[in-house]
């Protein structure tokens, strides 16, 4: 209806009729955009990708080395965001229940994952959780190694995922009333069953969505995960990283292939997350 | 209720919540200015004035100016179209747009060799003509684009939902052109929105890695961004050097968060 209205416009007003014609412009400008940089750019990759045959395809994608680095990815990526899903539900609580001295300060340094370059984080964290750095240094004692194992990834994803999980939480908790809380408190329900049975339902959709974004988000990072860990296949490499090093040697194939089932697989988990917030909408 | 008890539950809630925050990320923010400032501030700005770091920031800023405006037309438009309009597909073009943010940068770098690169398929093409792309300056503009199309539209869409069409109407009713309106009615409408869209763009185009590292080849002072210095710096033993250039950086993420408080701000407001 909208679109009669200035189409009838452009008809009557013969000074904006070249300005507009049946396409407006902004229509023209959105789709010429995504054609040339984003639906371009993916056809090059799905073409090329089927030039490799079948079953080189699945050769290269379950390769021992492939494999470790899925496991690497979105092992370590599934964890970190659980751990988040437990931390961040409590962050997310005592920023919207409790006051205390720097809420504030605390409330908006939890975007800064947002903001902060990449590499930035990658390099801060390699030094803060290396042997010598601030944190790194009183855990070497005890064996224990951060920075360029395993645990610097998990130590990067949980930086940059830990935004996603409070961030969702927050505008569900604002909304939700302590009266129930106390409700269920006074007729008789103990601390952990009103967690369990009164706050969390509620929560949970927001708590999985947010989930779900950060875990999408830890796969797709590159920059600081490339810093913090040291990429040794079979141990801490990633797979975007693995996509990086076969680029650097010229093994397109291998690069392409790894490269459209971390695409396929970011598009499923965009799907889920696509669902997981209309299913979160029904309950508000 | 037992008050005492509570008092003691929310207690230790804060603190877990606090050091938790503290632990991943408040001291590696510190953690920043403090390894760069350590020498001392003369020593922060040889390390900041040399001229591989300064070239750095200049192509930094550079991709910066010339992304960030196309990214921020084709956002209003983009926003505008999905906004304001009911179409078969709407949904999915969404979904497309979301796109460059859950591909890792490392795939759009990929892409964008594929297509461009040697090999790629306009490879041929682009050596007749003798326009370089991947290793060179057009192709870190084409990723960073990529990777910071959806942040104008994704901020913009929402508020011009909430505005409703309304008031454009009445002044399309009342005589004013579609540029008008535009200028008159919704930009000031949409005014918040847009600028903490715009300033997410910049803030990753400028901080962007992943996607510049695949198709920009690292070559030192030519097309070296402040991110790529960072990441050579430390590579090559020169902590200081990779600390003062993150400063700068990480400055641009500390501005964008201002900017992020004085918008919510502002919003709340009105």
């Amino acid at each position: 209806m909208r679109s009669q209205i200035f189409n009838r416009k452009s008809h009557t007003q013969s000074n904006t009729k070249s300005f507009f014609p049946k396409i407006s412009l902004p229509w023209g400008i959105t789709i010429g955009y995504l054609t040339i940089m984003l639906l371009l750019p993916i056809s090059a990759l799905l073409l090329r990708v089927s030039l490799v045959g079948a079953s080189e395809f699945w050769e290269i994608a379950t390769s021992p080395i492939a494999l470790s680095a899925y496991d690497v990815t979105f092992v370590t990526a599934l964890f970190t965001a659980l751990i988040n899903g437990v931390f961040g539900t409590l962050v997310a609580w005592i920023l919207v229940r409790y006051d205390f001295p720097f809420k504030r300060l605390i409330d908006s340094i939890i975007d800064l994952p947002f903001a902060l370059p990449t590499a930035v984080a990658g390099l801060t964290l390699a030094n803060v959780y290396s042997e010598n750095g601030w944190i790194g240094s009183l855990l070497a004692p005890s064996g224990i190694k951060i920075a360029f194992s395993r645990l610097g990834v998990v130590i990067a994803m949980l930086f940059i995922s830990l935004p996603f999980v409070v961030r969702a939480l927050q505008p569900v908790l604002q909304e939700m009333e302590s009266d129930i809380e106390e409700a269920a408190w006074s007729l008789g329900a103990s601390k952990f069953q009103t967690f369990w049975r009164v706050i969390l339902p509620p929560l949970f959709p927001a708590l999985l969505t947010g989930i779900t974004l950060g875990f999408s988000r830890s796969v797709g990072e590159y920059g600081s995960i490339a810093i913090v860990s040291s990429n040794i296949p079979f141990k801490d490499l990633i797979a975007s990283v693995l996509i990086f090093q076969k680029l650097e040697q010229y093994d397109y194939a291998g690069a392409t292939v790894i490269g459209t089932v971390l695409l396929l697989i970011s598009l499923s988990i965009l799907l889920t997350i696509n669902l997981l917030q209309a299913w979160g909408r029904r309950y508000q | 209720m037992n008050n005492k008890n509570s008092n003691w539950v929310k207690l230790t809630l804060i603190t877990c919540g606090i050091t938790y925050v503290a632990l991943v990320i408040f001291i590696p923010a510190v953690n920043v200015f403090y390894q760069a400032f350590k020498g001392g501030l003369g020593n922060f700005f040889n390390y900041l004035l040399t001229e591989e770091c300064l070239l750095a920031v200049q192509l930094t800023v550079l991709i910066a100016l010339i992304v960030v405006p196309i990214n921020t037309i084709f956002g209003l438009c983009a926003a505008w179209v999905i906004a304001r309009h009911k179409f078969p597909g709407r949904t999915m073009l969404v979904s497309i747009l979301d796109l460059p943010f859950s591909v890792s940068p490392v795939v759009a770098g990929l892409m964008m060799v594929l297509l461009y690169g040697r090999h790629g398929w306009l490879g041929g093409v682009l050596e007749a003509i003798n326009f370089k792309v991947i290793f060179a300056l057009p192709g870190m503009i084409l990723v960073t684009a990529f990777v910071t199309m959806p942040f104008v539209a994704r901020e913009v869409i929402p508020v011009l939902e909430e505005v409703g069409s309304d008031q454009e109407e009445a002044a399309k009713t009342l005589g004013a052109n579609e540029w008008e309106t535009f200028l008159r009615v919704t930009l000031p409408n949409i005014r918040w929105g847009l600028l903490y869209g715009v300033i997410l763009t910049n803030a990753r185009a400028m901080g962007e890695f992943g996607a510049v590292s695949v198709v920009s080849g690292n070559i030192i002072r030519k097309t070296q961004t402040l991110s790529l210095f960072v990441e050579a710096s430390y590579k090559q033993y020169e902590p200081q050097a990779a600390f003062a250039a993150a400063v700068l950086l990480a400055c641009l993420g500390f501005v964008t968060l201002l900017i992020k408080e004085v918008v919510e701000h502002s919003t709340q407001r009105t």
